[in-house]
């Protein structure tokens, strides 16, 4: 017969091997192709313009998207990534021009002409819904321009 | 007074006036810009007998190769991709002829274009490519020279301006020995 003592051991033994295979780091799942391309798709191969990366069929972009793949197994985040490909391969790669020097003009024409427009449209309207200046009368036109007043004693005298 | 005097004659409001010159510097700088891009996208290549700009190339190796400190050799610049099936045609030819001018002041460098670099890495290594090669960093290289594709080779000539300019494979090695050749010679 065995011994307590022994049985503790035991017991001790295949506790403290539970927790340690439960402990142990498990291989994380391999990045899935959504989240390659939720990348992939903020991007453009500059040998296929206007091709998002993430339907670019050609061999490049295939391999862009296989590095996408790897970085993001190797525990890269997307703004990584993205600064890895700029590095690489200039800032043309990306859909969205980062926002210094001239690429600024993307970022401010468009909100400044829509601002502009609906200025000029705000003016607009708000002179329509002014009533009327009142007319100045013809006498008054007469008395100021000459001509006026003849051509009207004119038809005056004709009718 | 006329009609159109009198409309001459009415006010216009010194705000209502500032918009309009904010608007119309807006619609020429937007004009501006978009005319620079066209001119830039229609310039084409660099053209022969231009001065080639200085570009720093930074080899595979880790090595750097300074385009500056190349005055006085011809220079022969290779644009290349592993995913390029043309460039393929010249791969072996651009070695050989490597080994046959490496000794008469001629210089052959490798421009890898928006490539990754264990592709790059392994096509060097099937065609036995031994000649300093480095990635084209942020397409700086091939925005300097204003390259449309891959294969473009570009010799550069001693002065350090452009001798000849190949667009697309070079179909033989006498076809590369004897642009560079006539390089030498100008």
């Amino acid at each position: 017969m065995h011994s307590p003592s022994k049985w503790f051991a035991i017991v001790g033994a295949a506790l403290i091997g539970l927790t340690l295979m439960a402990s142990a780091p498990s291989q994380p799942p391999p990045p899935s192709d959504d989240e390659v391309n939720a990348i992939a798709h903020q991007m453009y191969c500059p040998v296929c313009e206007n091709v998002p990366l993430d339907v670019c069929p050609t061999e490049a972009c295939a391999q862009w998207r296989a590095t996408i793949r790897e970085k993001l197994a190797e525990g890269w985040s997307e703004s990584q990534i993205k600064d890895y490909f700029v590095e690489q391969y200039g800032a043309r790669v990306l859909a969205s021009p980062p926002a210094r020097g001239l690429n600024w003009l993307v970022y401010i024409l468009p909100p400044a002409t829509f601002l502009a427009g609906a200025y000029i449209l705000f003016r607009a309207f708000r002179s329509w819904g002014r009533p009327a200046e009142p007319q100045t009368p013809a006498e008054s036109d007469s008395k100021v321009d000459p001509y006026v007043a003849r051509l009207e004693e004119e038809l005056r005298r004709r009718s | 007074m006329t009609d159109e005097s009198a409309l001459e004659a009415v006010p216009t409001p010194k705000s209502t006036r500032w918009g309009v010159i904010l608007v119309w510097v807006l619609v020429f700088g937007l004009l501006a810009v978009v005319g620079l891009g066209l001119i830039r996208t229609q310039q084409g290549n660099i053209g022969v007998g231009a001065r080639v700009p200085d570009f720093q190339l930074t080899t595979f190796d880790g090595a750097s190769v300074n385009m500056a400190d190349l005055r006085g050799q011809v220079v022969v610049v290779n644009f290349w991709a592993s995913w390029c099936i043309p460039c393929e045609q010249e791969a072996a030819e651009l070695e050989m002829a490597h080994q046959q001018l490496k000794d008469q002041g001629v210089v052959f460098l490798g421009v890898n274009y928006v490539d990754t670099e264990r592709e790059a890495l392994a096509y060097l290594d099937r065609f036995d490519i031994t000649y300093a090669n480095g990635p084209d960093l942020g397409t700086r290289i091939s925005q300097a020279f204003r390259i449309r594709g891959v294969p473009e080779t570009y010799i550069i000539g001693r002065d350090g301006r452009l001798a000849q300019v190949q667009i697309g494979p070079y179909l033989s090695l006498g076809q590369i020995v004897a642009s560079v050749t006539s390089s030498m010679e100008e």
